[in-house]
């Protein structure tokens, strides 16, 4: 047991968002929390990772409560990538990624080689050495979720906590992403949207629904029909793909009777496109047809 | 442009803005009704510092040791200051436009002060200062206060801080129109607008020291102030123990502010054009960031002070016009680099 959390609850503006959860992150695994919008995963994180205090219970690292923990102590420890990362300053990938050995050093001491090493580790890791001089605010959305994970590498973590890390990723970089970090040795909690990568990419799944633990365990046996049913009030079934990983598959409903008529239209040149499009454009679409 | 500019190398930085600092120093001593000449201010400077038996001037000698030296190191002590207290908030506040004179702070340690001479609550240069830290640290606590209260957000800052100027300019008018005489109101609003007049060594021997303390205790936290760039949870995840640092930095911003105010008055924009100049020249990390500011802060009002005795002839302008002149073009071009980003 690494990270844990203990009946936790925790109120924001008067309402209860989180309300007697516990949860265990698998030592060296994955532990992704899903549920649907406003069910507590955020907050829980947040709690996990020691930035909120809960009301009640308790946030347990190897046993020792988070609260008691000093914060540059549990930075070398722990690291934290938000969903969201903005700032004002002109920083370039380098200074980005160099910041997460600020737990490690002091007040006044200096730039160290294992500072370097680790800078220099987290980067190639993330597959970002070649962008380290570049200047942050250049970076695609999926570039700056690399950098911010490759902060979280270079502070040396143990466990590392993701809020939903793979939001506005193109679908490469979200496997990307996801494979890197089932790849790390460090223990990871990552927040998800996506059931599908969920089961596929986490050794352990926590479900939450309405600031309550609905269900913690294997993804075949958390992420079933019916819990997803009355979780996400969706139709979906399980399936193993060819290499044996669990896959989601979601039933939708069936297409309206216009959909025929409107591929048809998609098959064949625009009556639009030909008059006001681009010359390349009715290229690509004559070659279709 | 995908790659920033290579940053200038900080050592060089240093040397150049010393050499700036004392040109501008030599100017700011050797301009004035009286020219003198830089031969006669180094005899002067021999006798005083180094005990050299050397015949001056007396009349120079004065001008020099008592009037215009303790002016120019007051002036460069006062710009470091604001430009530190504009750099530290910058970071602090994630709000480009941050500084002691638009978040109102300014304004509330004249207030004090103003409350301090007028009311006559204790006296001397100390208790000045208390009662414009006093003021200070009101105006700061209003102005977290409303732009927290009307839902946070860097913007709400700059909002709040524009009220809060208002009323405190309103209470310093309303203290100066119903209490002081007429030529207690000429002197007051005229120091309001910053004057460096009337500044002697025991005025040095408070804002030099202030400065220094103040800017190591900045440069102790320059790892935490590198870490807010991304925000406070962001901060608080790198192990910063951001409450603390907080309270701590606004607390000597706030006194910084006001020992400044006290002796110079409301000296408006230093704080915002000097720190965003030093970040373009020597990059974002406050390690070399503090240094350097503190430095250039101190080249920029003394260089602001020569100006406003050299650009009318005969005449003083207030050194809060000369800094606006700059600032304001600065203010804008800020605002305009912030539109094109986000």
């Amino acid at each position: 047991m690494t990270l844990a959390a203990r009946d936790v609850s925790w109120s924001a503006g008067g309402r209860r968002i989180l309300n007697g959860v516990s949860v265990t992150a698998p030592a060296g695994g994955v532990l992704g929390l899903v549920g649907p919008n406003g069910s507590g995963k955020s907050s829980l994180l947040r709690l996990l990772g020691g930035l909120r205090r809960p009301d009640a219970g308790d946030v347990l690292l190897d046993g020792r409560p988070v609260s008691r923990v000093r914060r540059a102590e549990l930075a070398r420890r722990l690291a934290f990538v938000e969903q969201h990362s903005a700032t004002e300053m002109q920083l370039r990938v380098r200074d980005v990624v160099s910041l997460g050995r600020t737990p490690h050093r002091g007040a006044w001491g200096g730039w160290t080689p294992a500072d370097e090493a680790a800078v220099a580790a987290a980067l190639e890791t993330t597959g970002m050495t070649g962008r380290a001089g570049q200047s942050w605010s250049t970076l695609s959305g999926g570039e700056r979720q690399r950098v911010q994970v490759a902060r979280a590498l270079a502070q040396e973590p143990r466990e590392i906590l993701l809020d939903e890390p793979t939001n506005h990723l193109d679908i490469r970089h979200q496997l990307e992403l996801l494979d890197l970090l089932r790849s790390l040795r460090t223990t990871c909690v990552i927040a998800l949207h996506d059931l599908d990568h969920a089961a596929a990419f986490c050794d352990c799944i926590a479900v939450l629904d309405r600031g309550r633990l609905v269900t913690q365990g294997l993804p075949a046996g958390t992420l079933t029909p019916g819990l997803i049913r009355d979780v996400f009030a969706v139709e979906a079934t399980q399936r193993y793909d060819r290499h044996g990983t669990l896959r989601i598959d979601f039933t939708v409903a069936p297409p309206p009777a216009r959909h025929r008529s409107l591929q048809a239209h998609c098959r064949s040149k625009p009556e639009d496109d030909r008059r006001s499009g681009s010359d390349s454009r009715q290229e690509t679409y004559g070659h279709l047809s | 442009m995908s790659y920033p500019r290579r940053r200038f190398p900080l050592g060089w930085f240093l040397l150049l803005a010393g050499a700036a600092l004392l040109a501008a120093g030599s100017a700011a001593i050797s301009i004035g009704d009286v020219r003198i000449p830089l031969p006669a201010i180094l005899k002067v400077l021999g006798r005083q510092i180094f005990g050299l038996d050397l015949t001056v001037d007396p009349i120079r000698e004065g001008i020099v040791w008592h009037y215009r030296l303790s002016r120019a190191v007051v002036a460069a002590a006062a710009g470091g200051a604001l430009a530190l207290c504009g750099c530290v908030l910058q970071a602090l506040l994630r709000n480009p436009l941050a500084e002691p004179y638009l978040l109102g702070i300014a304004a509330g340690a004249s207030t004090g002060a103003v409350m301090v001479i007028i009311l006559g609550v204790g006296a001397g240069a100390v208790s000045l200062t208390l009662g414009a830290f006093g003021g200070a640290a009101a105006a700061f606590g209003l102005v977290a206060l409303l732009a927290t209260g009307t839902g946070g957000g860097t913007e709400r800052i700059i909002l709040a801080g524009i009220a809060g100027s208002q009323l405190f300019n309103a209470a310093t008018s309303f203290i100066v129109t119903t209490s002081a005489s007429a030529e207690q109101t000429r002197g007051i609003m005229f120091w309001l607008l910053g004057s460096l007049g009337g500044i002697r060594w025991p005025d040095a021997g408070l804002a030099v020291p202030v400065v220094l303390i103040c800017g190591l205790l900045c440069l102790r936290r320059a790892r935490a102030l590198d870490a807010f760039a991304f925000g406070e949870d962001a901060a608080a995840a790198l192990g910063i123990e951001t409450g603390k640092v907080r309270v701590e930095l606004f607390a000597i911003t706030a006194f910084l502010t006001a020992a400044m105010v006290s002796l110079i008055g409301a000296v408006g924009f230093v704080g915002l054009v000097v720190p965003h100049a030093t970040r373009f020249l020597v990059g974002p990390g406050h390690e070399r960031l503090i240094p350097a500011t503190v430095l250039a802060g101190a080249v920029f009002m003394v260089g602001a002070d020569v100006l406003s005795r050299t650009v009318v002839p005969g005449q003083v302008l207030p050194i809060g016009v000369v800094t606006a002149l700059f600032g304001a073009p600065a203010f804008v071009a800020i605002l305009w680099r912030s539109r094109r980003t986000s």
